[in-house]
């Protein structure tokens, strides 16, 4: 049975949207953009970054608009000034929570984190700087694990796990102590379930899934072919 | 018309801020005709003079000696902008901030030298952390970058000039 379609105003604008849309999906199918950083076409939604917070009449606070799904005659407002404020400061916080030295990062230039503070408007933290001592995992043959550029969004754990089947990924402890961990809490290298494909490297938004031997700058991803697959998996499905 | 008094400031940084603002080609005439460079590397004077327009500072804040230049600085200037992710973040000078100091000092001139030894007192004492600007005095615009690209920098420099509150953000990106 084909699916509901309903109407809802995204920022004053009627659009037509199909049930079970969230309402990130719904704004980019009318051609809206809503800044994300956790969220990858094709895997599972999780609200992680709080990015995509939008403001949705008649409720008091902002939701996540990856994982908010639409209702019919919903109001949702995607630019504010308290959005843009709000937005701001999740930003400057994932910058002060570990140490993000763009300027020595193989993904300067390439990084997700950076591009979304420059187009926030993000010029300096107001926040005190964490500096936390993070270890970095080299273990691995191909490639590099750098906590110090992770911003627990979890594409790694998600792609590994709905996309290439392996589950290697997943997140140990939690709120300042929480860290991505291979296997159980094994290093890279001898995490067993591992398939070497490098679809968490590619899924990586920062520097902190990295090639090895790339320098600074080097490291391009995409993600492109991972949203692809997953699109197509769907209309087979 | 009055000439513009900006002083450059070098800190815990590597100087390629400096270069970058040096890297400005021909822009740089028509910056000079406007500004008077009261103090800085570039310059001779050796005291940081009175009522500075802008100053420009490059570098983070690592020693007792930088915070007290920062805030002799920060007295006698109208505007002060952080040049650099050294003075916006803390940036490369800031990577040091996960190890003590002792062993930091130990680890470079001890273990990796032969012969080596802790350079003496009369060098400024390191801080437990390097730190951004912002952390010890108020810091009225911030340009990151690694460094800035001359066009920013100069562009940065005319808005304010010609009196116009720059808009770096568009020109400018941490690292």
């Amino acid at each position: 049975m084909a699916k509901k379609t309903i109407s809802i105003r995204i920022d004053g604008e009627l659009v037509n949207a199909v049930e079970g849309q969230s309402i990130l999906e719904a704004a980019r199918a009318s051609n809206k953009t809503i800044p994300t950083l956790c969220f990858l076409e094709g895997l599972s939604s999780v609200g992680a970054c709080r990015l995509c917070m939008v403001e949705v009449s008649g409720v008091d606070r902002m939701l996540p608009a990856c994982t908010t799904p639409v209702q019919d005659g919903m109001s949702v407002t995607t630019t504010s000034p308290k959005l843009a404020r709000y937005r701001r400061i999740t930003i400057e916080l994932l910058l002060v929570e570990r140490n993000h030295v763009c300027a020595v990062c193989v993904s300067n230039g390439h990084c997700e984190l950076q591009s979304m503070a420059t187009s926030l408007g993000v010029t300096n933290v107001r926040f005190a700087y964490n500096y936390p001592k993070l270890p970095v995992d080299l273990s691995h043959p191909r490639f590099v694990l750098d906590h110090n550029r992770c911003i627990l969004c979890t594409r790694c754990v998600r792609v590994c796990a709905e996309l290439e089947g392996a589950h290697v990924w997943d997140l140990t402890n939690r709120g300042i102590h929480a860290r991505i961990i291979s296997d159980l809490n094994q290093k890279w290298g001898e995490a067993k379930s591992c398939t070497n494909c490098g679809k968490c490297v590619q899924a990586c938004p920062t520097g902190a899934l990295a090639e090895k031997g790339k320098a600074i700058e080097e490291m391009v991803k995409s993600t492109e072919n991972i949203s692809t697959i997953m699109r197509r998996r769907g209309v087979e499905a | 018309m009055k000439k513009v008094k900006l002083a450059t400031v070098w800190l815990d940084g590597c100087s390629g801020c400096h270069m970058s603002l040096l890297d400005m080609d021909a822009a740089i005439i028509s910056v000079v005709r406007k500004v008077d460079i009261v103090y800085g590397p570039l310059v001779d004077a050796q005291v940081f003079p009175e009522d500075v327009d802008v100053t420009l500072v490059e570098g983070a804040v690592s020693s007792q000696e930088d915070i007290s230049k920062l805030q002799l600085i920060r007295q006698r200037t109208k505007l002060l902008v952080a040049l650099g992710d050294c003075a916006v973040t803390s940036n490369v000078p800031g990577m040091r901030n996960t190890i003590p100091v002792n062993k930091l000092l130990q680890g470079i001139y001890i273990e990796k030298m032969q012969d080596g030894r802790i350079p003496g007192d009369h060098l400024p004492q390191l801080l437990k952390h390097s730190r951004p600007l912002q952390d010890f005095v108020k810091v009225d615009l911030c340009m990151p970058g690694c460094p800035p690209s001359s066009r920013a920098i100069s562009g940065m420099l005319n808005d304010l000039l010609e009196g116009r509150k720059p808009d770096v953000n568009a020109k400018v990106k941490f690292g």
